[in-house]
């Protein structure tokens, strides 16, 4: 057993103060000393650290971060120094399922194969392919994503397909995409080096990218340290640090936002030869955001408006800026709108496209990018236009095919509306890879009981027996990171090869090799009778990738397995302009929004509603950035007095997801074993509510019940993290989306997970009242007393 | 002189749109998009009706009930399913570009006569009733091949 540092109480590490160049630290934690290493990044944030995989005699032992690597410096943190200890969890998924006489019964290969493929080609005949979605991840590699966007554009032909990455980085992808016109995230983590300031908003970054935050924080430790800024409604580690922490009501980002933008303007600390440059709109945000004065910001937002300038201040002072947004902002009202103003900060003040200014629209998931590069989300490989007849051809002449095959009439259909078409029964059979609904999606009343429906053909491809794939027709055991090889992008574009290490257990397989076998038992042709998927292995899947990437903005023609293995992450764009990867985009004011090079026209940024074409092609940007402005829509559920309070979610730092990797590293779930509801002091005293008391909380869609944690929060506001379901905890209702709401932001279509109006009250009386509902209260007390209860 | 005529048929138009949205986004509660948007949506034509009120004074509005008509033609019974919406989102398209004919109508009025407020009045609310169109076509495109080609 070899820990350089105990991660699960110290998270961060020790200091190492800087300015400049990031001091190298090797973090390893093996169980045995390894026989040999093997290369790969970490898989539990969107981070993307570079680490190496430690085997002994066919298993995985331990881990250690890679010194030499551009993203961690050797740094790992606590999820990626343990979760690997699920690769050789006892309850691994090891062969295929098929439900029969109502029960998950183990069958071969062949027979789950065949019966999916029966299954989908009879589906086609008597509905046609818009009877079949996907619903993916966020956590396969480029070679899956790709094989599986083709499989359905180009073989099946359906428009349904889309990635978990809906719920957690569909808004980063739709603010770049409106600012910037394609997706790409313009900085990098070295900007973090050398800034003089850094904003987060809506991301509590010390919690969800422990080794990015282990950056800040050497940096706030040493010479010149960068002013931080934070905004986030609960007090966090990162609001701890921050120089000023802004703690606006939920649902308020936009008057925040404008109001820092419009004090920022009126001080006149913009840069108005950038604006004119290299900008267009700017006139309507400056017009939208006067209203905005600090007086009327307090009103909505509750921040005191000494607060707001001391914000502004640094904001329009620096000369180089770092900001990061996430899912404060990407899951909550006016998701989309809100995200672009960050993007609007940068643009106004010129900070944008050289060393020191980044923005960094932060992903959840550690291959997010690549579902939404590769197309395996609602959107078209390498970041091109559905909307864009030229940018279906090239796809059709890439894949050989006819371009109508391609749906390409509406855009991909959302996760949303996909669970939607099939709770209405239009959509026959889901395919789930790598996630797990049952527990993350919001409303899960709902959720359970479409999965559930007999209509519905549930395929469901995972690890373990997860709470969805309890529900399925077909379970496919799939291999996971370490025993495939594959590559992913992190949120600076950097992109990491992970080797495989070890044989996958029993019967499981690669996701590639289960969509490949798809793709061969289907037998889908291009159009000159030639297999459509030419590929058998990741490598040649990787190549075919890069083909269809030639030219974009996500170029990957100038990267091979090779190059990838000899080095330790590279940021595309890299070809034969770029051979070495790429640090900033826009370096040149020049933005990817041309009418023929841009990956959509546009949206209205409060209804959604799509700009044509021709409109668009009017008033052609030809590389100016859009700034686009927003004004105040309130959240569509507030409390009341039936609901009084309001209900947020998010995570703890030592578990990722619905727990499925986490949730099984003893250590983990040691520091974190149970979920719970936070209140804040002033509630607790009102609910009568002592530290560690079973509440009952409610919202109009489920119940759950949660151990009470009592303060950092605001007084009217209560969090419950989303990770805890029920696969190690059958009984107690405890899932934070038990109680969410279903509906989603009007153009990246995330839903709404951080507001929910819900009551709260202590357990046992909910018990009693339950079973007592005409008992006068004097009875309710009576018997609380009987039992020796309090409260 | 009958710039009254147009403003009493814009008036109804809008009324009766706002009702429609309004009328529509009880009837597809289970579509939450479609729900939020079209109660945002109804606001916004109500509004346009509040705003109206200082020109109706000025022109006198000739009252007309051809909008009531019209709406009563477009939605006949409550609708469900798929294919309800898809229609039910049709008829609002109808309505609403009623609705930005009579502005289109009354600028060129508001510009012979060189009447500034009438003028910026009916620009920005046509721009509004764009915006509404926009997002019907946006979301009816979305709906139709699922609606008419898989639906049962």
């Amino acid at each position: 057993m070899k820990q350089t540092r105990d991660s699960i109480v110290n998270i961060w590490g020790d200091r190492a103060p800087y300015v400049g160049d990031w001091p190298v630290r090797v973090d390893e934690r093996t169980t045995e000393a390894p026989d040999h290493w093997v290369q790969s990044a970490c898989i539990l944030c969107s981070n993307g650290c570079g680490m190496d995989i430690g085997v002994k005699d066919g298993r995985i032992v331990g881990v250690r971060g890679r010194a030499v690597d551009r993203v961690n410096h050797g740094r790992l943190g606590p999820k990626g120094l343990h979760a690997w200890v699920a690769n050789h969890s006892s309850d691994r998924l090891t062969q295929p399922l098929m439900r029969r006489n109502g029960k998950l019964e183990p069958v071969s290969w062949d027979e789950a194969m065949e019966a999916i493929v029966q299954r989908s080609k009879q589906i086609c005949q008597q509905h046609t392919s818009g009877a079949i979605g996907f619903y993916t991840s966020g956590q396969l590699f480029i070679e899956e994503y790709y094989t599986l966007a083709v499989i359905g554009k180009a073989g099946l032909g359906t428009p349904h397909m889309d990635g978990n990455t809906r719920l957690c980085t569909a808004t980063s992808a739709a603010a770049l995409k409106l600012s910037f016109g394609t997706d790409g995230q313009p900085g990098s983590y070295t900007d973090l080096d050398t800034t003089e300031a850094i904003l987060h908003i809506g991301h509590n970054i010390a919690s969800q990218q422990t080794v990015l935050w282990s950056r800040i924080l050497d940096r706030l430790a040493g010479p010149n340290p960068p002013k931080l800024v934070v905004i986030d409604p609960r007090e966090t580690e990162t609001t701890r640090k921050a120089d000023i922490h802004l703690a606006p009501r939920v649902g308020t980002n936009i008057p925040v936002m404008n109001g820092l933008l419009n004090l920022i303007i009126e001080a006149g600390q913009i840069n108005p030869d950038y604006i004119e440059a290299h900008t267009v709109g700017f006139q309507n945000l400056k017009a939208t955001v006067a209203k905005w004065t600090p007086e009327r910001v307090q009103e909505l937002t509750g921040i005191p408006p000494e607060k707001l300038r001391a914000a502004a201040e640094i904001l329009g002072s620096t000369s180089t800026l770092v900001s990061s947004a996430l899912q404060g902002v990407y899951q909550s009202m006016q998701a989309t709108a809100a995200a672009v103003q960050v993007n609007n900060l940068h643009l106004i003040r010129g900070l944008i496209g050289r060393p020191g200014c980044a923005i960094y629209q932060m992903n959840g998931q550690p291959t997010a990018q690549n579902t939404r590069e590769c197309g395996a989300d609602g959107d078209l490989p390498a970041f091109r236009n559905w909307d864009n007849p030229e940018h279906i051809s090239q796809l059709a002449q890439i894949w050989n095919v006819d371009a109508s095959i391609i749906p390409h009439w509406t855009p991909p259909t959302h996760a949303m509306q996909i669970i939607r078409y099939a709770e209405q029964g239009s959509i026959k059979m889901l395919w789930i890879s790598a996630t797990n609904p049952a527990v993350s999606l919001p409303e899960l009343p709902r959720i359970r009981r479409l999965l559930a429906k007999e209509d519905l053909f549930v395929i469901v491809q995972d690890a373990f027996m997860t709470e969805t794939a309890e529900l399925a027709d077909v379970v496919l055991p799939a291999a996971i990171w370490g025993e495939k090889t594959g590559c992913y992008t992190n949120v600076d574009r950097t992109v990491h090869i992970s080797h495989k290490a070890i044989e996958p257990p029993g019967e499981a397989r690669s996701d590639l090799e289960i969509f490949l076998d798809y793709a061969r038992r289907m037998d889908f042709r291009d159009k000159d009778g030639a297999p459509l998927i030419k590929w058998s292995h990741p490598e040649a899947a990787f190549e075919a990738w890069k083909e269809c990437t030639r030219g974009r903005p996500c170029d990957y023609t100038g990267m091979s397995y090779a190059k990838l293995s000899a080095g330790s992450g590279i940021q595309w764009p890299c070809n034969d302009t770029f051979p070495n990867g790429t640090e900033h985009l826009y370096t040149d004011g020049v933005f990817n929004t041309s009418a023929d090079y841009c990956e959509t026209y546009g949206h209205d940024l409060t209804t959604g509603g799509a700009v044509s074409p021709e409109a668009y092609k009017a008033h052609d940007p030809k590389g100016k950035a859009f700034i686009r402005a927003a004004d105040y829509e309130p959240p569509h559920e507030e409390p009341d007095a039936e609901y009084p309070l309001w209900l947020t979610t998010g995570r703890v730092v030592y578990h990722f997801h619905t727990r499925t990797k986490t949730g099984r590293s003893q250590e983990l779930n040691n520091a974190a074993p149970d979920s719970f509801v936070q209140i804040s002091a002033e509630d607790a005293a009102k609910y009568g509510i002592a530290e560690g008391d079973m509440i009952e909380i409610e919202s109009r869609r489920g119940r759950v019940i949660e151990p009470a944690r009592i303060g950092n929060i605001l007084p009217g506001l209560v969090f419950i993290p989303f990770h805890y379901g029920y696969w190690d905890h059958p009984g107690r209702s405890r899932a934070a989306n038990e109680l969410t709401i279903t509906e989603w932001d009007p153009i990246s279509k995330q839903p709404h997970y951080k507001y929910a109006a819900v009551r709260i009250r202590k357990a046992e009386s909910a018990i009693l009242q339950d079973i007592m509902p005409d008992a006068k209260a004097e009875v309710v007390e009576t018997v609380k007393e009987m039992l020796n209860l309090e409260g | 002189m009958h710039v009254g005529n147009y403003l009493g048929l814009v008036h109804q138009s809008e009324q009766q749109l706002a009702d429609a949205f309004s009328k529509v986004a009880d009837h597809h509660g289970d579509e939450p998009d479609i729900l939020q948007t079209c109660q945002l949506l109804s606001s916004w034509s109500q509004e346009h009706v509040k705003a109206l009120h200082p020109l109706i004074d000025r022109y006198s509005e000739d009252k007309s009930d051809e909008p009531e008509r019209l709406s009563q033609t477009l939605f006949e019974a409550p609708r469900e399913g798929s294919l309800a919406l898809l229609r039910d989102l049709h008829d609002l398209w109808l309505l609403a570009n009623e609705v930005q004919l009579c502005w289109i109508v009354l600028l060129q009025a508001a510009k012979a006569l060189r009447d500034q407020e009438l003028e910026s009045s009916c620009e920005q609310f046509s721009h509004q009733t764009q915006r509404q169109i926009t997002w019907l076509l946006t979301r009816i495109k979305q709906a139709a091949p699922q609606s008419l080609v898989v639906a049962a």
